[in-house]
């Protein structure tokens, strides 16, 4: 076991027991911060597998706009703050699922692998993976790009109530607002 | 460098997001349990990137990025989805939506909503 591998466990197991306080917990804005320990300690094994560049996007992406996102959704949609009991859905199959797919894969792999070992390669760091995006990977690059527009767009339109919407009712509201706007006035 | 370490941490990772996605009633929890199950893919793909020698240098670390992406673009609109089905239902529970309600029964809900999204 090389210094490599001792920090490989160590992280690993940091990152599986947020991720069991993450789908385990009773507080919703704890499995949040579950969540941030759970992606900063994988952010951490990307480091030591020599991929640095997406260590940092890692770091920057998801610890700091995904669950920033999620807790803002948390807070929006009025959610306790302290236990809340109603979070769970009754049921094995969850659980046979779950640790089935876990287990089945983990057996799989190791299988696969055994107790091998293998050189770290070069570091990927921004230059070498600006270089292979920008030469071999140009066209999914772009249409990535498209994709975050059209999410975009897609996130606007669904969360705003007037587009779609039948004519009618919205000249009801706004005579109500008119309404409401004369009875201010008087 | 062990790979069947990151490997196998990614596994139990991808077991752990099946469940709570399975499990959990909440909406929000439910797309931090789909979070985890896009980041044990990430691990995967970056281990791969070490112990595969592919023709092009850097592949996983790249589609590793890529993922990162999508899983950007995923939340941005599950958000969108979730917070918009609060603003109707004044509820986010993933059981409680009817999958087979006709969408009459939605426009009922339409004032309480122009009215404010405190209503119902």
């Amino acid at each position: 076991m090389t210094g490599a591998d001792v920090l490989l466990l160590a992280l690993g197991a940091v990152a599986v027991g947020a991720g069991v306080l993450v789908v385990t917990t009773k507080h919703l804005v704890r499995a949040g911060l579950y969540l941030v320990v759970c992606l900063g300690a994988l952010a951490g094994d990307f480091l030591v597998l020599s991929a640095e560049l997406v260590a940092w996007v890692q770091v920057l992406i998801y610890v700091g706009a995904v669950v920033v996102l999620l807790l803002f959704a948390v807070m929006l949609t009025r959610a306790p703050i302290g236990v809340s009991d109603d979070l769970d859905r009754p049921g094995w199959p969850a659980a046979l699922i779950g640790g089935g797919a876990g287990l089945g894969l983990t057996v799989l792999l190791v299988d696969a692998y055994r107790w091998s070992t293998v050189t770290l390669p070069a570091a990927g760091t921004a230059e070498r993976l600006g270089e292979q995006i920008f030469q071999s990977w140009v066209l999914p690059f772009e249409v990535l790009s498209v994709l975050l527009l059209s999410a975009l767009v897609g996130a606007v339109v669904l969360s705003r109530p007037d587009i779609g919407r039948p004519a009618p009712q919205r000249d009801d509201t706004a005579v109500d607002l008119i309404d409401s706007e004369s009875g201010r006035r008087r | 460098m062990r790979p069947v370490i990151p490997y196998v941490t990614a596994a139990l990772l991808f077991g752990l997001g099946v469940y709570g996605v399975l499990r959990r009633r909440n909406a929000v929890l439910v797309l931090m349990s789909v979070e985890l199950m896009l980041n044990a893919v990430n691990l995967i793909l970056v281990t791969a990137d070490t112990t595969a020698r592919a023709v092009l240098p850097h592949s996983g670390q790249v589609f590793a990025l890529f993922v990162i992406v999508l899983a950007a673009a995923e939340i941005g609109v599950g958000l969108a989805i979730v917070l918009q089905l609060y603003r109707l239902r004044a509820t986010v529970a993933v059981d409680d939506v009817p999958l087979t309600e006709p969408p009459q029964a939605v426009d009922g809900h339409e004032p309480a909503v122009v009215n404010g999204e405190a209503g119902r």
